[in-house]
């Protein structure tokens, strides 16, 4: 409503502590953080792909790049594979997304779970289970051949990294657009009705506009995702695409080589493109909220042919997303299993083994992640105190290169960091900096960071700053207001985003696979990629990868849980 | 226009055990601009939504132009409904809002064209059609609205709080507006307010809700000098209600006996009211308040006299509000004020005088 916009103008704004050094010291250590760490590794990587021998600037690399088949076949499948998955990922969500905002129906909570299910489980992982369900031997196609003589080649080639795509990040198109279904009015939907709009048109002119936003956020996420995925066309033995072009080039011609610097800008402007088309189509438009005292849409009841198609479809992508786990789970307990829809034998070896002999893997992971997770929290809360309490200048230019991250592949950041550190020995020591664990350390903080950043700002909004105020007037010191009062009331949500980030980094990749040097240094991700690599070792490798679930599941209820902790002072403070 | 009339038939509602609506039996006349009102939680919006379709009533019909569409589905019903949001969609302009329901009923592009000019026209948004809601007053919000819901030219137009989201001064004029266009368009037109001047200035008629019960119907001056029960009178107007006993009628007067103030014989004209409890309701400015001991006070012989005791004392410009305790029971009276004259202080005895023409006994 307009008649708000004034209103919001005009409302009180906080007062700010100023610029004292104190300001200016977190904020230099911030941004020398990320100028080392983000920005100068990214754009040597940018400069080395158009540079030539001599050092002049060419774009002969590129014409080089274009020239290759095998280089433009690459990046049109990644281009269609991630059309595909934002498609048939849009597919499975927006129904499922309609569903839960406009029927009352039990599956709601089934719809909730589907949501978080597909991202707990790596989608490297994923795919090895899927082979064993859907691949050309498995169970599925089996069945299928024996009761009906005919097979369904899904897994196979850009297909199946469609397939498994899709299945792994349409959450991120569901829960963004059962978000922003939320939020709209039911008046909006009742003036369409009441002028004469219903069923699909309803749907299609008023609902799914007024859900843009939420849907292009989704589904740019996807698109950015798929695009950069390196582990899961690895593991099924599909190269021809950018992600593992860059990877070979650089794996097998060596760090000098330009074309898989190509190859990794051309992954930065997709992602960066996607991003900002989302942005730019939704921006300069209000959006829908809920308004004061509106309700949000009616549900009804669904009459029974509705609740037959709802529960079939809500059946049919319930087992597809629980193949996955029901396949690694499978794996992990089966002495043999090929060739047969269920293994043939049972045994706990394959846990003894990951017990035995990974340990130090787990322990690397769980290093590696706590440390990079401490790290975003302690930066995140840095520049939220810097945006919200201080009035250093340009201060939101700290959020907006922090937020970079997001469009950075893991691997093209890897590649920077081995570029930049190239024959620098750690301080004090002999050992060279890209063969230590603190790199891989530093990908996953760094790459994680964008999700901290925004847990410790959410956090850091809700608490108001006449609080703080009301304990400085008490006789409160800053730093003692900041021990004292903020930070407890920030617990909850620095505690949401530590567990964010430590889940998403403990399942990463691509930079782990560039930047691990020895298997001492391997954390989880990289043990799981390896005993996938051989049959024999694929035992071991799922009950890794059933740890690595388990450990993000429980992570993600714990960030939940945080989180809605978080909501609670904000009620009593308003 | 073809007027259409609306009527209910013992309509009631409820959500699981709570009664919203309890046996509406309403008839709107052709061409009438209705109003209802009722404080918050009353069931008036209830009503009105169910009109449009958008509640559905257990019990009753609903008749329009004799017809019953209580099982016609909202969007098949053709009844107009302006939200007290305006509910504009965000992602339209202006003229592609209005242009919705046309768009819907599959109309020609010229006949689209044509009609959404008019509609802005009329509202004088004529130059708006590109813009986006978002970029507009809440007043000029408003005017498309109605543009949006007026241009598909439906039986009924139905107003939820229209001027509930205006600031004080816009209200009046956007009041005359609403007014000035229904006029206009001949149609029949109800809307819910649970502001009674908004009601009584706008409306030709209206139903007084309460609790989900229709309390009374009527024109405003009816329910104001003459309303039904105690509520009404609270409502409609400001009521001084002092309650008692009615205990005995006689030619042209009777004895009431008012808890807290004492016995007092009153004269009536018309229909006796009957005996037994009842409440004795007046207006603050019908009462007459003079200081105990100034010059001809008691002469008035066609009054009520009662003694009292001013407790407060609101000074308004016009009239002077005054607080009184007469007896145990506190009163209000508002005095014409007239330059010079002084206000009396609270802790000064008064003496009141209460016409009983206008005074009404209320056993609901």
């Amino acid at each position: 409503m307009a008649a708000d916009a004034p209103a919001r103008a005009a409302a009180p704004r906080f007062r700010k502590a100023g610029a004292g050094w104190g300001a200016w010291t977190v904020a230099a250590a911030v941004a020398a953080f990320l100028l080392v760490f983000l920005l100068v590794p990214v754009g040597l990587v940018i400069f080395t792909a158009f540079v030539d021998e001599t050092g002049g600037l060419t774009l002969g690399h590129f014409a080089n790049f274009f020239d290759q088949s095998i280089f433009r076949e690459s990046f049109f499948n990644s281009l269609i594979v991630s059309l595909g998955s934002v498609f048939f990922a849009s597919l499975i969500a927006v129904p499922l997304a309609y569903l839960t905002v406009r029927f009352e129906f039990r599956g709601a909570l089934l719809i909730q779970t589907l949501g978080v299910l597909p991202l707990i489980m790596p989608p490297f992982v994923g795919a090895v289970a899927l082979q064993l369900i859907f691949g050309r031997n498995g169970s599925v196609n089996l069945l299928l051949d024996e009761h009906f003589g005919f097979k369904v080649p899904i897994m196979d080639g850009l297909i199946g990294v469609t397939f498994v795509e899709s299945i792994h990040y349409f959450p991120f198109i569901l829960l963004n657009l059962v978000a922003s279904m939320r939020n709209i009015d039911g008046a909006m939907e009742e003036s369409a009705l009441n002028l004469g709009a219903k069923g699909f048109r309803l749907f299609r002119r008023i609902i799914f506009p007024l859900a843009m936003p939420g849907f292009l956020a989704g589904a740019a996420l996807v698109f950015v995702k798929v695009f950069d995925d390196l582990g899961t066309p690895l593991v099924m033995g599909v190269t021809n695409m950018l992600a593992p072009q860059a990877y070979l080039r650089i794996t097998s011609v060596g760090i000098d080589d330009p074309l898989g610097y190509v190859t990794s800008v051309l992954m930065i402007a997709f992602s960066i493109f996607a991003l900002w088309m989302a942005g730019r189509v939704t921006k300069n438009r209000d959006y829908a909220t809920l308004q004061k005292g509106g309700g949000s849409l009616q549900r009804r009841r669904l009459n029974g042919w509705e609740s037959l198609l709802a529960y079939g479809w809500i059946g049919l992508v319930l087992f597809v997303v629980l193949a996955p786990h029901l396949g690694i789970l499978l794996m992990s307990f089966a002495k043999v299993w090929s060739f047969s829809v269920l293994p043939d034998a049972y045994t706990l070896d394959h846990y003894a083994n990951v017990f035995e002999n990974s340990q130090q893997m787990i322990g690397n992971t769980l290093l590696y992640c706590v440390l990079a997770a401490g790290l975003d929290v302690l930066i995140g809360t840095a520049i939220a105190w810097l945006i919200l309490r201080t009035t250093l200048p340009a201060r939101r230019w700290l959020d907006y290169l922090a937020s970079i991250a997001l469009a950075i592949p893991g691997l093209v950041l890897a590649i920077g960091y081995l570029r930049l550190f190239k024959g620098v020995d750690l301080p004090f020591t002999d050992t060279p900096v890209v063969t230590s664990w603190v790199l891989i350390m530093l990908a996953y903080a760094v790459r994680r960071l964008p999700y901290a950043l925004r847990a410790c700002m959410a956090a850091l909004q809700q608490v108001h700053v006449s609080l703080e105020e009301a304990a400085q007037s008490l006789g409160a010191t800053r730093w003692r207001t900041v021990r004292r009062v903020m930070v407890p009331l920030m617990a909850g949500g620095m505690l949401a985003g530590f567990v964010t980030s430590f889940i998403t980094a403990a399942v990463e990749l691509s930079a782990t696979l560039l930047l691990t040097s020895s298997e001492s240094n391997a954390p989880m991700s990289y043990g799981i990629y390896l005993y996938m690599q051989s049959v024999s070792g694929r035992g071991p490798g799922a009950a890794l990868g059933v740890l690595a679930v388990v450990v993000v599941g429980v992570g993600t209820w714990a960030s939940h849980h945080f989180a809605e902790r978080t909501r609670t002072p904000e009620r009593a403070a308003s | 226009m073809n007027k259409v009339s609306l009527e209910a038939r013992h309509i009631s509602l409820a959500y699981g055990t709570t009664e919203v609506l309890r046996d509406i039996n309403l008839k709107i006349e052709p061409g009438e601009f209705f109003a209802l009102l009722g404080p918050s939680g009353s069931g008036k919006s209830t009503l009105l939504r169910l009109i449009a379709g958008f509640n559905q009533h257990q019990r009753g019909e609903l008749l329009v132009d004799g017809q019953d569409i209580t099982h016609v589905p909202p969007h098949a019903r053709n009844i107009g409904m302006v939200f007290q949001s305006y509910a504009l969609w965000p992602h339209m302009t202006v003229w592609d809002n209005v242009a919705f329901g046309l768009v819907e009923r599959r109309e020609s592009r010229d006949a689209i064209a044509r009609k959404v000019g008019a509609a802005l026209e009329l509202v004088g948004l004529s130059d708006y059609g590109k813009r986006r809601p978002g970029q507009l007053s809440g007043g000029q919000q408003q005017r498309v609205a109605l543009a949006r819901t007026i241009v598909i030219e439906p039986k009924l137009l139905l107003l939820d709080e229209p001027l509930s989201n205006l600031d004080k001064n816009l209200r009046v004029q956007m009041r005359d507006e609403i007014k000035r266009l229904q006029r206009t368009l001949g149609l029949t037109t109800i809307f819910v307010t649970h502001d009674q001047e908004e009601a009584m200035t706008t409306a030709d008629r209206m139903a007084v809700l309460d609790k989900g019960v229709l309390q009374q119907v009527g024109p405003a001056t009816g329910l104001f000098d003459f309303p039904s029960n105690r509520f009404v009178a609270g409502f409609v107007g400001t009521a001084n209600l002092l309650e008692g006993q009615v205990t005995a009628v006689e030619n042209g007067a009777l004895h009431f006996d008012a808890a807290g103030v004492g016995a007092m014989r009153i004269p009536y004209v018309g229909e006796a009211p009957a005996a037994g409890a009842a409440a004795m309701a007046f207006r603050p400015h019908q009462v007459h308040i003079r200081a105990t001991g100034a010059a001809g006070v008691a002469g008035d012989a066609s009054r009520v006299w009662l003694d009292g005791i001013v407790e407060s004392t609101e000074f308004l410009g016009e009239v002077s509000r005054y607080r009184m305790r007469v007896g145990t029971v506190s009163m209000v009276a508002d005095e014409v004020h007239y330059a010079g004259e002084p206000v009396l202080q609270p802790g000064v005895a008064v003496r009141l005088g209460i016409d009983p023409k206008q005074v009404r006994f209320l056993s609901h």
